[in-house]
């Protein structure tokens, strides 16, 4: 499968926070979700990934090109969708297009009015600073749709959006990958929304890759196990990237399913990790050792 | 063709889509020949990722269920289904013997057995 971003051993160290290492591919077509606690580094790698940021070393390549050769070329292609910033916000739509579409030698005109209508956006009514946040992502949307872009990134998307939007706003992901041709980058802390258009899961933690996997395998791997506190001693702990104790019993994730289930056998109670107890238990078990109380 | 996926089961999705499908093939709903959906189509229609649709027709190509043609999708297998079907009921026999054998050891007789198999069976409809 080709890989339409690569990162390699890529570092950028701040003051007091650094990207250690990292390394990644993303698959064409398909849709990648980025996740990690606030502060773990996501946005540094999505500025990165837009050459806004250059890495101290290692490499970040986009359609397989370097930014210090064929910037153009890539920028041409990507979608960023943003939800405020990007804008100019006196402006109206009609008129914020007019400003953008020379930018983009891909430029079809037919096809963003298609989205604005489509996506039910005021072209010429309404200024964009008095659009809702949904309606911003929909117009920052139709804008990379209609510049042809084959990669789309999207920092946070569905945060703050309303859940009758969100639903509707994965559905227009699923239509916008369904040629194959176009990749979709995007963070997020909203787990929910992954269950319903996740193909593979990039997750950071302190400025590292904990894992990139396929998002299925995820619950093949990881397990939550729930048992009195007489199953753990120093060996058995160390099954575990945390373990919460109180005086009930313990709750800890394994991310070696098949040996914590043989161990414990009938003994203890599994339950399917989710995204957000990967990412709880990972902080923790970073802060505290194994053991958080 | 009907798929029900449950986001709350234990059993992942792609087994739910690959049970189901299985189970219409076999049932000859889906003929020899029939043109599946593709795969990030039907993954739209069911709301989940690409990826989760594409395991599942790989584990039904594993199984000789369908084929699949690149550029023109998948499609159910000819070949194998009475055979399949044939391997199944070799199955149930076993199965059925294995539930006589216990049946007999506890005294049940074949009137209590049939009760207790008929009672389940219109329970899983």
């Amino acid at each position: 499968m080709e890989s339409i971003i690569q990162f390699t051993n890529v570092n950028k160290a701040f003051n007091d926070f650094a990207i250690k290492n990292l390394t990644f591919e993303i698959k064409k077509g398909f849709v990648t979700g980025f996740v990690g606690a606030n502060g773990t580094g996501k946005s540094t790698a999505i500025k990165l990934l837009m050459n806004l940021l250059q890495p101290d070393s290692g490499e970040v390549k986009v359609f397989g090109l370097n930014y210090k050769d064929h910037e153009k070329v890539i920028k041409q292609k990507i979608g960023f969708v943003y939800d405020d910033h990007v804008f100019y916000e006196h402006l109206t739509l009609q008129e914020m297009k007019n400003l953008i579409q020379p930018v983009y030698t891909q430029w079809d005109d037919e096809l963003f009015y298609k989205y604005v209508e489509q996506f039910q956006l005021p072209l010429k009514k309404k200024k964009l600073k008095t659009f809702s946040k949904g309606m911003m992502m929909k117009a920052s949307l139709a804008i990379a749709l209609s510049h042809h872009a084959e990669l789309i990134i999207m920092d946070e998307p569905t945060a703050g959006l309303d859940p009758v939007f969100r639903r509707e706003f994965l559905n227009l992901l699923h239509e916008i990958v369904q040629d194959g041709e176009k990749t979709i980058f995007f963070s997020t802390h909203i787990t929910s929304d992954l269950d319903r258009i996740a193909d593979y899961i990039v997750f950071l933690h302190n400025g590292e890759l904990i894992f990139m996997h396929e998002f299925y395998t995820i619950a093949e791997k990881y397990v939550l196990v729930k048992g009195g506190l007489d199953l753990l001693d120093p060996d058995t702990e160390k099954e575990f990237i945390a373990i919460r104790k109180t005086k009930m019993g313990f709750e800890g994730l394994s991310s070696n399913k098949g040996r914590v289930m043989q161990l414990f056998g009938d003994l203890a109670l599994y339950e399917t990790a989710t995204l957000e107890d990967i990412m709880f238990y990972t902080k923790k078990g970073g802060e505290k050792g194994v053991s958080i109380s | 063709m009907q798929i029900l996926i449950a986001h709350n089961s234990k059993e992942p999705i792609y087994e739910q889509i690959f049970h189901q499908i299985k189970k219409s093939i076999l049932a000859n709903e889906l003929p020899a020949g029939y043109a599946l959906p593709s795969m990030r189509n039907m993954a739209k229609d069911l709301e989940v990722s690409v990826i989760t649709t594409k395991r599942a027709y790989e584990e039904l190509e594993k199984a000789g269920l369908i084929y699949s043609v690149v550029g023109k999708g998948s499609f159910v297998s000819e070949q194998n289904i009475e055979m399949i079907i044939e391997r199944k009921q070799k199955v149930i026999e076993e199965q059925l013997s294995q539930a006589i054998k216990n049946s007999k050891e506890i005294g049940l007789s074949l009137d209590e057995l049939k009760e207790i198999m008929t009672l389940l069976y219109e329970e899983m409809d």
